[in-house]
C-alpha cells in the first residue's frame, strides 16, 4: 500500500528534473531528451490517476501522448539532423543565426 | 511446508525454478553451438568436431575454458563502463525472456499454485518477449560505439537497423495468432491450440502459414543468423564485436544462441501448439498417467524446439548471405506488407466466422 | 510489497535522472533516461497498467531512445562545453525546478489524505484484463482518435523523411 501522491511526487520530482535539465544543457539532442522525460512524468501521473479512478482512460491518455511523442521525437531528430548539416554543431549557443 | 508462509514458499519454489531454468537453458546454449558445429560439418562433407570426448561430446567444455582462460583484452582508448555493460546487456536479455515460456502442461505444486513448467506466467507474456528483444538491441548498439573504432560503429549501426526494422515485422506477424486465441499470455495462446492436436495448431488449423513464415524469415534476421548474418559475416565484414576478446566476446556468443532459442520457442509456441502432442488428446488413455502425463508434454515441447534449432543451421548451410540493401529492402517492402495482409486476412476470416 | 517495488524504482528513476542532468556526454544522457523508461515501465505495472509498461518498453526504450542513440552516434556528438549561456541558464534553472517541485509536492501532500492508497495491480472495473478494456475503449468510444494519430505518425514520417534527405 502505497499513497498515490507519493507517486505523483515522484512524478514531480522527475518534471523538475526534466524542466532544469532543459534550462541547463546546451546540447539539442539532450535539451530534446529532457522533454521525453517531462513527458515520462506527466505520463506517470496519469497512470496514478487512472489508478485512483479505477478509470481506463487515465491510460489511453498516455498510449496517446506516447504516440504523439514517437511522432516528434522522429521530426525532431530529423530537424537537428538537419540543423547539424547546416551549421556542424550541436549546440544551442552557436545555432543563433536570426540573432545576428 | 506449514512453518512457511505463502509468500515464502512462492519465492522460494521461483528461485529453484529460475535456477533450474538458468543451468538447463545455459547448457542448452553450449549444446546448440556443438550441435550447430557437427551438423554443419555433416552437410558440408566433413566430421566437425570429433577429438574431445565420445563423438565430441565435451567439445563445449573445452571452448569454454579455453575462452575463459584467454587474456582478456581491453583497448586503450574505449569508454570503459559501456564497453563491459554491452556484453551483459546482450546476453541478460537474451536468457530473460526464458522466463515467460511454458515448456509443459500447467502442473501446480502442492497447494501453493505455483506452476511446475513456467518461471512467470504473466498476461501480457508475447509483449514482454517482444519488449525485452526490443532493449536487447541496446547491447549491439553500445558494443560498437564504447569499442571506439569507426568499423565497429558502422557495424553496430548496419545490424542495428537490421534489428528494429525486422522487429516490425516480427511484431505484426504475430499479431494473427494473437487474434486467434484472443490474448496475451502465452499459456492461453498454447491453450487454445490444444483441443485437436496437430489440427488445431495455428500453422495448421489457424491457416497462419503466412504469419508463421514471416515470423520465422523475421526472427532469423532478428537474432543476426544467415541468411541475415551481417552482423558479424565471418571473414567477410568487420561486425560490432571485433574489439572484444575472451569471456565479453563469449557473452556475446552465448546470446546469439540463447536468442535463437528462445525465438525457436516463441515458434513452438505460437505456431506448434507449444508443449502439446501432436495426436491431441488421442493416446490420453494410455499416458494420461503419473509422471508420464508430466513428462511428455516437455519432451515434445523440447523436441519442437530441436526441430528448429536444426532448421536453423540447415538454412544456415544452405542459403547465401544477402547485401544490405536487399535485405533492407525485403524487410520493409515484403514482409511488413505481408504481415499486414495476413492480420487484415485473420481479422476478416475471424469477423466472418465469430 | 508494493512500497519496496515503489522504492526501489522510484530512487533508482529518480538518480538516473539527476544523472542525465549531470554527465557531459549525450550518449551517457540517453542511457540514464533509458533507466528512467525502465523503471517507470515497473510502476505502470505496479499501478495496474500491464498494457503500458509493456508499451513504455517496447515504445519508448525500444523504438525512441533508440533513435537518439542513433542520431547521437551519426552526429558524433562530443561532450558539451560550458559557456555563458549554461551559467545564466543554471542559475536561473535550479530554482526555478526546485520552486515547481516545492510547488507541486506542496500540493500533493496537502491532499495526501483525499487521494488515498494504491493496491498492487490495481483493480480497474471489472475482471476483464487491462488490455481488453484499453482496446475496447481505443476501438469503440475513441475509434476517430485512435485514426487520427495514424495519420499524425504518416504525417510524421513523410516530415521526418523530407527534413532528414540531402539536399533541402
Amino acid at each position: 500500500m502505497v499513497p498515490i501522491a507519493y507517486y505523483l511526487i515522484l512524478a514531480a520530482i522527475l518534471f523538475s528534473i526534466g524542466v532544469a535539465a532543459f534550462l541547463i544543457k546546451r546540447n539539442v539532442i539532450t535539451i530534446f531528451m529532457s522533454i521525453e522525460l517531462m513527458l515520462n512524468a506527466v505520463n506517470l501521473t496519469f497512470v496514478a490517476f487512472a489508478h485512483m479512478w479505477h478509470q481506463v482512460s487515465g491510460q489511453i491518455f498516455v498510449f496517446f501522448v506516447m504516440v504523439v511523442a514517437a511522432a516528434e521525437a522522429a521530426v525532431g531528430l530529423a530537424i537537428i539532423i538537419a540543423l547539424f548539416r547546416t551549421r556542424q554543431t550541436l549546440s544551442v549557443d552557436q545555432i543563433n543565426l536570426l540573432k545576428d | 511446508m506449514p512453518h512457511l508462509s505463502q509468500f515464502q514458499t512462492f519465492l522460494l519454489l521461483t528461485i529453484v525454478k529460475v535456477v533450474v531454468v538458468f543451468v538447463i537453458t545455459l547448457t542448452a546454449v553450449a549444446y546448440t553451438v556443438l550441435l550447430e558445429r557437427k551438423f554443419l560439418g555433416r552437410m558440408q562433407n566433413r566430421w566437425g568436431p570429433s577429438r574431445v570426448g565420445p563423438f565430441g561430446l565435451l567439445q563445449p567444455l573445452a571452448d569454454g575454458i579455453k575462452l575463459f582462460l584467454k587474456e582478456d583484452m581491453m583497448p586503450l582508448a574505449v569508454e570503459r563502463p559501456l564497453f563491459i555493460l554491452a556484453p551483459v546487456i546482450a546476453l541478460s536479455c537474451a536468457l530473460i525472456s526464458i522466463s515467460v515460456v511454458p515448456f509443459g502442461q500447467q502442473h501446480l505444486i502442492g497447494q501453493t499454485g505455483v506452476d511446475a513448467f513456467q518461471v512467470a506466467n504473466l498476461n501480457i507474456g508475447l509483449l514482454v518477449i517482444l519488449g525485452i528483444t526490443s532493449v536487447g538491441v541496446y547491447g549491439i548498439t553500445l558494443s560498437g560505439w564504447s569499442a571506439n573504432n569507426k568499423y565497429t560503429l558502422f557495424g553496430s549501426l548496419r545490424s542495428t537497423a537490421q534489428m528494429i526494422s525486422y522487429e516490425l515485422a516480427l511484431g505484426l506477424s504475430l499479431v494473427g495468432v494473437v487474434m486467434r486465441a484472443g490474448s496475451l499470455s502465452l499459456r492461453d495462446i498454447v491453450n487454445s491450440q490444444s483441443h485437436y492436436g496437430m489440427l488445431s495448431w495455428n500453422i495448421f488449423g489457424g491457416l497462419q502459414v503466412v504469419g508463421f513464415f514471416v515470423y520465422m524469415i523475421a526472427a532469423y534476421a532478428e537474432t543476426n543468423r544467415a541468411p541475415f548474418d551481417l552482423a558479424e559475416a565471418e571473414s567477410e565484414i568487420i561486425g560490432y564485436h571485433v574489439e572484444y576478446s575472451s569471456m565479453k566476446f563469449a557473452m556475446f556468443f552465448m546470446a546469439e544462441y540463447a536468442n535463437m532459442i528462445t525465438v525457436s520457442c516463441v515458434a513452438t509456441l505460437l505456431f506448434f501448439g507449444g508443449a502439446g502432442s501432436p495426436f491431441g488428446h488421442l493416446f490420453d488413455h494410455v499416458f494420461a498417467t503419473g509422471i508420464i502425463s508430466m513428462i511428455l508434454p516437455v519432451l515434445w515441447f523440447v523436441a519442437k524446439v530441436f526441430g528448429f534449432l536444426l532448421l536453423y543451421i540447415w538454412v544456415r548451410a544452405t542459403l547465401p548471405r544477402f547485401r544490405y540493401d536487399q535485405l533492407m529492402g525485403f524487410g520493409w517492402k515484403f514482409l511488413m506488407p505481408v504481415a499486414i495482409l495476413n492480420i487484415l486476412a485473420t481479422a476478416l476470416w475471424l469477423a466472418y466466422r465469430g | 510489497m508494493q512500497l519496496a517495488l515503489f522504492l526501489i524504482f522510484g530512487v533508482l528513476a529518480v538518480l538516473a535522472g539527476l544523472n542525465l542532468l549531470a554527465q557531459r556526454h549525450p550518449i551517457n544522457s540517453a542511457l540514464s533516461l533509458i533507466v528512467v523508461m525502465l523503471s517507470l515501465a515497473v510502476l505502470y505495472w505496479s499501478l495496474g497498467a500491464e498494457f503500458l509498461a509493456a508499451a513504455q518498453v517496447i515504445v519508448y526504450s525500444g523504438a525512441i531512445m533508440v533513435l537518439f542513440l542513433f542520431v547521437i552516434m551519426l552526429l558524433n556528438a562530443g561532450e558539451e562545453v560550458r559557456s555563458k549561456g549554461s551559467k545564466v541558464a543554471s542559475l536561473i534553472g535550479f530554482p526555478g525546478a526546485a520552486a515547481i517541485f516545492c510547488v507541486l509536492s506542496f500540493a500533493f501532500l496537502s491532499e495526501r489524505d483525499k487521494l488515498g492508497m494504491t493496491t498492487l495491480g490495481g483493480d480497474l472495473t471489472g475482471a476483464t484484463s487491462n488490455i481488453t478494456e484499453i482496446s475496447h475503449v481505443l476501438f469503440t468510444s475513441l475509434l476517430l482518435p485512435f485514426e487520427v494519430t495514424s495519420i499524425l505518425i504518416l504525417v510524421a514520417i513523410l516530415g521526418a523523411v523530407v527534413l532528414a534527405r540531402k539536399e533541402l
